[in-house]
């Protein structure tokens, strides 16, 4: 069934991305791919692979934008200019346009835990649902002609023949600066629900009402560059120096 | 967005089949002529022909008969079912008009609704997705239904070959309804805001202006290639002129000419050249439908 599921149960799993402290080093893009490539559905295909024209299907890219404030393009002047890293994927939307547009029932939201899949024996691959979703979450493979997406690591999170710590997400997993977090966001004493409060989640074009489930967390203010400027000429500066330094400085400044 | 042929080909093939299948329906033609026979299987066959490009884009069409299970959500699947229960009565009608030289007025009026609904269904497969912001109105289907119902009347006065008086004035009419319509879609289209902005993409507007610094991929993938389509839009304004010359000057001038002539071979000849002429405008103008399509996920490159 294409429709959304009437009867939901307060459960919504979800990752919850900090923008503050993503790095950049599309480790999760790598190991989404391996670790999907071989699980859920049919291989996330690549064509051209050692070719010229190289493109293939992913689940999770890693976007690097620029962001610059009023007056920041000139250095230093009225705030900096920053880089964000931003991670993107499936954020499981509650109002999934992509689940409604879906004419052959393949693309499903679950009503257990709000994952939005993608049953790939029923996919005609006629890429409707990849026009209606605003976030670029659906790939076509081109290899097996239907439609591909983030599964939330559906075959991990319950997988209980994994070690609990492993009970996550491939991307969150894997991540080396805990950027990303998996959990429920239904619960509101859960961590990555607290963590929203906190910080000040928010979600991705809210303007489409597809209310996702995923949330970002925003980059944290950072001391500009101007107001960092006076601490620069310590050397000019021996106040506080001691021991070899406070002898070295008194004799230099006798001489 | 990516003006794939199969689908440009299906929407201006069946939109033109389906509006014959109104006018005949509506019993402009008299069942006893050969035309009229004819006509039932040009409106079959482009149908058909439309419906089977449709497929062509597909990436598993083995599973097609799936997209009929879905019609409560999506437009789609409505189009699909609709598509195909307004064969029959269309069927019939043509098998009526062929063998018993016949016109039932109530399979007729089935045919009409079918068309009509199933031309709207079509429309809005479009007009529903919120990403894609000049889609996303109610002028979408507007424009979809009076194109074909315009190409339907056209394609019958070639058929009546100049000795239908009411059906060349109405595909008069329905040509520069649809003119005018698809001038304000294209006026509202040009001028209007996005609503999705990167700023709005990113959520990162309260610190300043967002401008994509890395793309996540050296080269295309499927979202640029589907969503990012850009080569028509560099012709665009001269893709808009040759779309109104040959989807309604020329068309116009046939039906003008035609009624000069007032009936024979020459109005005959004139109106078929008409409805050539119109299907080609068509064809172009649904390419700039796609081509100028600006949607939502290009936010992130």
């Amino acid at each position: 069934m294409t429709s959304l599921p009437q009867n939901r149960t307060a459960k919504k799993l979800g990752l919850v991305i900090d923008l503050d402290v993503c790095v950049g080093c599309h480790a999760c893009v790598i190991s989404c791919k391996e670790w999907n490539t071989g699980g859920y559905g049919s291989a996330l295909s690549d064509q051209h692979p050692y070719g010229e024209d190289v493109s293939g299907t992913f689940l999770n890219r890693i976007h690097s934008f620029e962001v610059t404030p009023e007056g920041g393009q000139i250095i230093g002047e009225a705030g900096d200019a920053r880089v964000v890293h931003f991670p993107k994927s499936c954020l499981h939307c509650e109002d999934a346009p992509c689940v409604t547009v879906c004419p052959t029932g393949a693309s499903y939201k679950r009503a257990e835990d709000g994952i939005v899949l993608v049953d790939e024996d029923k996919c005609i691959g006629c890429g409707l649902c990849a026009w209606a979703c605003a976030y670029g979450a659906r790939e076509m493979d081109i290899a097996a002609g239907v439609m591909k997406k983030c599964t939330l690591c559906v075959d991990r999170v319950y997988n209980e023949t994994l070690k609990q710590e492993d009970r996550v997400p491939s991307c969150v997993r894997t991540c080396p600066v805990n950027a990303r977090h998996f959990g429920d966001l239904g619960d509101p004493n859960s961590d990555v629900a607290i963590m929203v409060v906190e910080r000040g989640g928010f979600d991705l074009m809210p303007e489409q009402e597809t209310r996702p489930t995923n949330k970002y967390l925003p980059p944290r203010p950072r001391t500009s560059l101007s107001d960092s400027a006076p601490i620069i000429p310590l050397a000019e500066n021996t106040e506080g120096a001691r021991g070899f330094f406070a002898w070295l400085d008194k004799t230099l400044d006798r001489i | 967005m990516h003006p794939a042929y199969s689908i440009i080909v299906f929407t201006t093939l069946s939109g033109l089949g389906y509006g014959l299948a109104v006018v005949l329906g509506l019993g402009f033609l008299d069942p006893s002529l050969l035309m009229t026979k004819l006509a039932y299987l040009t409106s079959l066959a482009l149908i058909s022909i439309g419906l089977a490009a449709s497929l062509l884009h597909l990436g598993n069409a083995q599973r097609t008969w799936r997209a009929l299970s879905q019609w409560r959500s999506s437009w789609l699947s409505r189009e699909g079912v609709m598509a195909i229960a307004t064969f029959v009565p269309l069927t019939l009608s043509a098998t009526l008009a062929i063998f018993a030289d016949r016109h039932d007025v109530i399979l007729g009026f089935i045919t009409v609704f079918g068309a009509l609904v199933t031309v709207y269904c079509t429309s809005m497969i479009y007009a529903s997705l919120k990403t894609v912001n000049s889609w996303h109105t109610k002028l979408t289907p507007l424009c979809f239904l009076l194109f074909s119902l315009a190409g339907g009347f056209l394609f019958a006065s070639a058929f009546l070959g100049g000795n239908g008086l009411v059906a060349e004035l109405l595909a008069l009419l329905f040509v520069l309804l649809a003119l005018v319509t698809k001038m304000v879609w294209r006026n509202r289209a040009t001028t209007l805001l996005p609503i999705s902005t990167p700023e709005t993409a990113t959520g990162l507007g309260f610190i300043g202006k967002v401008r994509l610094f890395e793309r996540p991929h050296a080269l295309d993938n499927y979202l640029t290639r589907e969503m990012g389509f850009r080569v028509a839009r560099k012709h665009a304004a001269k893709l808009w002129v040759i779309a109104f010359v040959f989807g309604v000057v020329l068309p116009i001038l046939a039906l003008l000419l035609a009624l000069a002539i007032g009936g024979g071979p020459a109005a005959q000849i004139a109106l078929v050249l008409g409805v050539v002429a119109y299907a080609l405008g068509i064809f172009v103008e649904r390419w700039l439908f796609f081509a100028e399509a600006k949607h939502a996920v290009m936010n992130y490159y």
